[in-house]
């Protein structure tokens, strides 16, 4: 019996003859409540971290996306009057119960020092609004009823329809405005999305200049990576653990670090022109613009992601055994078909992991340029950090310039795990 | 990769340029590194080469930027700042990542893809937006312009790394070697501190110097988090090399390239260390 | 005044590294550089020997009025007193995120016993606001580059055939417009008419498209006369104490240029929900601070014009040098001719849009 171990054990068995425990359990249930304990425990060890990343990740992130379509200034501000106007036509002046409202809102407002909050929310759309509503609210104390003609009396600007328009629109607490606006549309007070005018035209132009630009560095890095990954995997261990150090070093030194040493390569009195001065090949007035712009972004960069290009693409090269190529070549290939048709192929796995890593790491950059970018060679990044020290208005556009960029950088994760997979990322 | 004898002209004017281009990749790899060392001793408060320099004059190196960073108390204690969250946050980072990659390597892990996407992906999500999501959850927390904060962000960035290092050094890792030791009599105590922690260890150790490098170089969520007293020397540099650079700022990258080059011989004596314990490497 | 976390006890690690704060100490922020020094000479370390208070600084004026609004909004005030320019203090004032003030109840009188709210500049006392003294922005160019004399006026500076070169302007929309209808030829004194009109704005924006290739843009105060010296840029705007700052200390041949300079007022606020201890100290120092002696006592370090009418004939000599202030003060009358008062108001009604504008155009 092939069942019976060499000690002479006998396996249990209950009436049916199916294999059971010394309990009587049946054993294909014990064995699934073992599998499933199991499971539990290597699960238990994965919870720590997991709630912890919820708590202080995820939640902060969720935060931030239900920031950017939160609206609550006109709704909590002026909550008398978002009341009053729900049922004003918008065709005409509103009635007197509104501007009653709105004078009462107005007066809480002042002693609660809110309405100014209130007026930046509506400047924000009609420049100039905050003075009229600041302006009017000082003197509200002295009105009398009725307050339409009071009002239109101290400042004729109320009778402009649009601003009352625009108050209705914005007593919605949901609001697509910075989304619209983070993608260079608007809506009209009466609530049709139209295209804002060119000159006020940035986020679009920002966001495909990030892809354009993280896809020139991710193709530079690729240029640069590839023939060193080469070499590093077919010179013999000692050597290549040698000039290893030479990419693992800068991988090792800080961003800022290496960023710092560009701009002293680069600048106008930097180190690059003066030896082109040195050489005769500009002359000393004719010194190159490298910093400041997007060539500086570019360089600066290109060194600071290469390691990412060249390890992955590294790991998977040493795995390929260089007798493929010399079997190739003495099935009369020459040295560049057999390359093209039997390497490069085999290096795809490695070549899809470094391209997607670094083109994800790239369209998320703040701090290089920021200091080595000037005006051309700025990314979105540097645009949500310039609104997030903003006013609160900006601060929201901030978040809806985040949630696009992150839901960008989301995807392009999901195709790297779906591609390539994260748990084969290794360092060093 | 050797040249073949049988290569012709045309292959060995190849072979030989393609050696061109790679040493040159490097050097521009490794050039920005150390041309800031010899300018962090100029003494001259300019950012290229002096002649006096390039003569090897004495005279023209000194070690004034050194004393400057040293003696100034505001740069002290940001440096100071930095060691104290970056250790803080390894020791936390450290210990949840080795648990979480613990149970990622137990054959039976359930959802296993997907949870390692989930905890990798701080490393992944943009810094700015990490920056301005948490900048303001720790505001509404009151706790924003705290240690705590920083230190609690900087644990969320470290630990991708402690969990790839920790699961990668894992994977080499032979479970018979578990049940071996429990036939032999061990428990399960005995087993974790005699057969997994050594093997364990360099990949802990490597993960935690990954999570320590990361906390000490990070500035954009120290930017938005930190109040006057939490700033650390990489946001002092930041906010430094935005108005001028100073060769002060080059004497700490100095240091900081010191520090780098510390930090990557450690790993390097890992690697082989591990290595040889697990008959891997020939040398 | 800082309370220590109690939740950093869970995660101080390495307790001699911990930084807390001894004794009393006030967190004021302001703009760094040439600036804050001058402030910690007059006012901070005389301040700290007399009473041991300890003044814990942060650079950090250029974003204070988000500043504020994060910590008000979060219920967490750390910050004591903040240096703000007029203009972000008003709208700080509108949004109820600093603190109205009592010149005359929390200020020390003139030294002839006249009333703060008397003694004070006219026009330059806000509602939440103390103001220290008047600045210029003005431009300002390396003698070096112009062998043959520098420009004259703000249409000069447009003059790229007689005065080639790059330019350094300051990264904001503020001044630069007005500057630019100024070289347009509209007169000072209609500039914020014109201003608020579309046409005006397109016309701003098409006479700056004229030197756009040829400016660098600086965004911290301490930029501009590093590039002055560096010749990265032959002429600058720039704050006209940073320049003197240069031209004292450092050697620089700059010279102003004082024709159009546009000055705007900087003070101190105080941020809301403060605990009354806190408030005794603010109070305490702010007395200090503001008073006669020491508005007089800062332009010994920098040429900003102090605030108070008391303070001006107390100006003298720069200190530990012969240097007379009063030639390099923004209010002298012949560097004050031309000057033109920046308009806050304007700027709180038109900056979020001008604001976007000139983002769109820089990105362009």
């Amino acid at each position: 019996m092939a069942d019976i171990a060499a000690d002479g054990y006998v396996p249990e068995r209950d009436e049916s003859g199916a294999l059971t425990t010394v309990d009587g359990t049946p054993l294909k249930i014990s064995l699934r409540k073992s599998q499933r304990r199991a499971k539990r425990r290597a699960f238990y060890l994965v919870v720590p971290l997991l709630a912890f990343l919820f708590i202080t990740f995820t939640i902060p992130i969720v935060g931030m996306i239900v920031r950017s379509v939160y609206n609550p200034e006109v709704a909590n501000y002026l909550p008398e009057t978002s009341a009053a106007i729900g049922d004003w036509d918008g065709e005409e002046l509103p009635p007197e119960k509104v501007f009653a409202a709105m004078a009462a809102d107005m007066e809480v407002g002042l002693e609660n020092r809110t309405i100014g909050r209130a007026a930046g929310r509506i400047n924000r759309e009609i420049p100039g609004a905050r003075s009229l509503v600041m302006g009017t609210a000082r003197h509200v104390d002295e009105m009398q009823p009725p307050y339409r003609e009071a009002f239109l009396e101290e400042d004729e600007d109320w009778s402009d329809l649009e601003l009352w328009r625009l108050l209705k629109r914005e007593t919605r607490l949901i609001t697509p405005a910075y989304y619209l606006l983070a993608l260079d549309f608007e809506y009209t007070p009466r609530g049709d999305i139209v295209e804002r005018p060119e000159i006020y035209q940035v986020y679009r132009l920002l966001f495909i200049r990030t892809a354009w630009m993280s896809i020139v560095i991710t193709g530079a890095c690729l240029l640069l990576g590839y023939p060193v990954a080469h070499l590093l995997a077919t010179l013999p261990l000692r050597t290549s653990n040698l000039l290893m150090i030479l990419v693992l070093l800068p991988f090792w030194t800080s961003l800022l670090v290496r960023t710092s040493a560009w701009m002293v390569l680069l600048q106008q009195e930097g180190v690059v022109n003066d030896l082109l001065v040195w050489a005769g090949i500009i002359n000393d007035n004719g010194r190159i613009r490298m910093i400041y712009n997007q060539l500086g972004t570019i360089i600066a960069m290109t060194h600071i992601l290469l390691p990412f290009m060249i390890l992955p693409l590294y790991s998977v090269m040493k795995t390929i055994p260089p007798s493929y190529m010399r079997a190739a070549r003495s099935l009369g290939a020459n040295q560049f078909t057999a390359f093209v048709k039997v390497y490069m192929p085999l290096t795809i796995p490695g070549l899809a992991a470094g391209v997607l890593l670094v083109f994800i790491l790239a369209i998320g950059y703040y701090i290089t340029p920021a200091l080595v970018g000037g005006e051309s060679g700025i990314f979105i990044s540097n645009l949500i950090a310039s609104n997030m020290q903003g006013t609160s208005a900006q601060l929201k556009l901030a978040s809806a310039l985040a949630t696009i960029l992150l839901v960008l950088v989301l995807f392009f994760y999901w195709l790297f795990n779906k591609l390539v997979g994260v748990d084969r990322l290794k360092f060093g | 990769m050797a040249l073949p004898t049988y290569a012709g002209p045309l292959e060995r004017t190849w072979y030989y340029s393609y050696r061109v281009i790679c040493a040159a990749i490097f050097i521009f790899l490794i050039v920005p590194i150390v041309v800031i060392v010899p300018l962090s001793f100029n003494a001259q408060p300019y950012f290229t080469f002096t002649k006096e320099m390039l003569s090897f004059d004495p005279d023209g190196y000194s070690l004034r930027w050194y004393e400057e960073l040293l003696s100034s108390r505001e740069w002290m204690r940001a440096i100071g700042n930095s060691f104290f969250i970056a250790i803080s946050a390894t020791i936390i980072s450290t210990t949840l990542g080795t648990l979480a990659a613990l149970g990622l390597s137990r054959p039976n892990m359930p959802a296993k893809g997907f949870i390692t996407a989930v905890l990798i992906s701080p490393m992944i999500v943009p810094l700015i937006i990490t920056a301005a999501a948490l900048f303001s959850f720790y505001a509404r927390l009151d706790l924003a312009n705290s240690y705590f904060s920083i230190i609690m962000a900087h644990v969320v960035l470290g630990t991708p790394f402690v969990v790839i290092t920790v699961t990668a050094s894992l994977s080499g890792f032979d479970q018979q070697l578990i049940r071996a030791a429990q036939s032999l009599g061990a428990n399960q105590v005995t087993t974790f501190f005699k057969v997994i922690l050594p093997l364990l260890l360099p990949g802990v150790v490597a993960g935690a110097l990954f999570a320590f490098i990361t906390s000490l170089d990070e500035v954009v969520v120290v930017l938005f988090l930190a109040g006057p007293e939490q700033v650390t020397m990489t946001v002092r540099m930041f906010s430094g090399l935005r108005e001028e650079i100073s060769p002060t700022i080059l004497a700490l990258a100095t240091i900081l390239v010191a520090i780098s080059i510390l930090l990557l011989s450690s790993m390097e004596l890992l690697r082989r260390r591990s290595e040889r314990q697990r008959g891997m490497s020939p040398g | 005044m800082k309370r220590t976390l109690s939740l950093m006890a869970a995660v101080a690690i390495v307790p001699s590294m911990a930084l807390a704060a001894e004794g009393d100490s006030l967190t004021i922020v302001s703009w760094g550089g040439a600036y804050t020094m001058s402030q910690e000479k007059a006012y901070h370390e005389p301040y700290s020997e007399k009473t041991g208070t300890q003044i814990l600084r942060e650079d950090k004026s250029a974003n204070a009025l988000a500043g504020i609004r994060s910590q008000v909004e979060a219920g967490n005030v750390t910050w004591d007193v903040v240096d703000m320019l007029q203009a972000d203090a008003q709208r700080a004032c509108d949004e109820g995120l600093i603190m109205e003030i009592p010149h005359d109840e929390w200020l020390a009188p003139g030294p002839d016993g006249a009333k703060p709210t008397e003694d004070f500049i006219d026009g330059t006392l806000g509602d939440c606001f103390i103001p220290q003294i008047l600045y210029a922005t003005m431009f300002a160019y390396n003698e070096e580059a112009f062998p043959d004399g520098g420009p004259k006026t703000v249409a000069d500076v447009w003059d790229l055939e007689k005065f080639p070169g790059t330019r350094s302007l300051q990264k904001i929309p503020q001044k630069n417009l007005e500057w630019a209808l100024i070289a347009d030829g509209v007169p000072a004194d209609e500039v914020y008419e014109v201003l608020a009109t579309r046409e005006g704005q397109d016309r701003a924006f098409a006479k700056l498209d004229e030197i756009k290739d040829n400016v660098i843009w600086w965004s911290e105060g301490a930029q501009p006369p590093q590039m002055l010296a560096d010749q990265e840029a032959v002429i600058a705007t720039a704050y006209n104490g940073r320049i003197f700052n240069a031209q004292v200390n450092e050697d620089q041949p700059f010279k102003i240029m004082w024709d159009h300079q546009m000055f705007e007022v900087d003070g101190w606020v105080v941020p809301v929900d403060q605990s009354e201890d806190d408030l005794k100290l603010i109070k305490d120092y702010l007395y200090f601070a503001t008073d006669t002696q020491r508005l007089a006592d800062q332009a010994k370090y920098i040429a900003y014009a102090p605030a108070r009418k008391s303070s001006v004939p107390l100006v003298g000599k720069m200190e530990g040098t012969d240097i007379d202030m009063k030639p390099h003060m923004p209010t002298t009358p012949e560097n004050f001719e031309t000057a033109v008062q920046f308009d806050t108001s304007f700027w709180a009604d038109y900056g979020d849009q001008l604001e976007e504008r000139f983002n769109a155009w820089l990105a362009q």
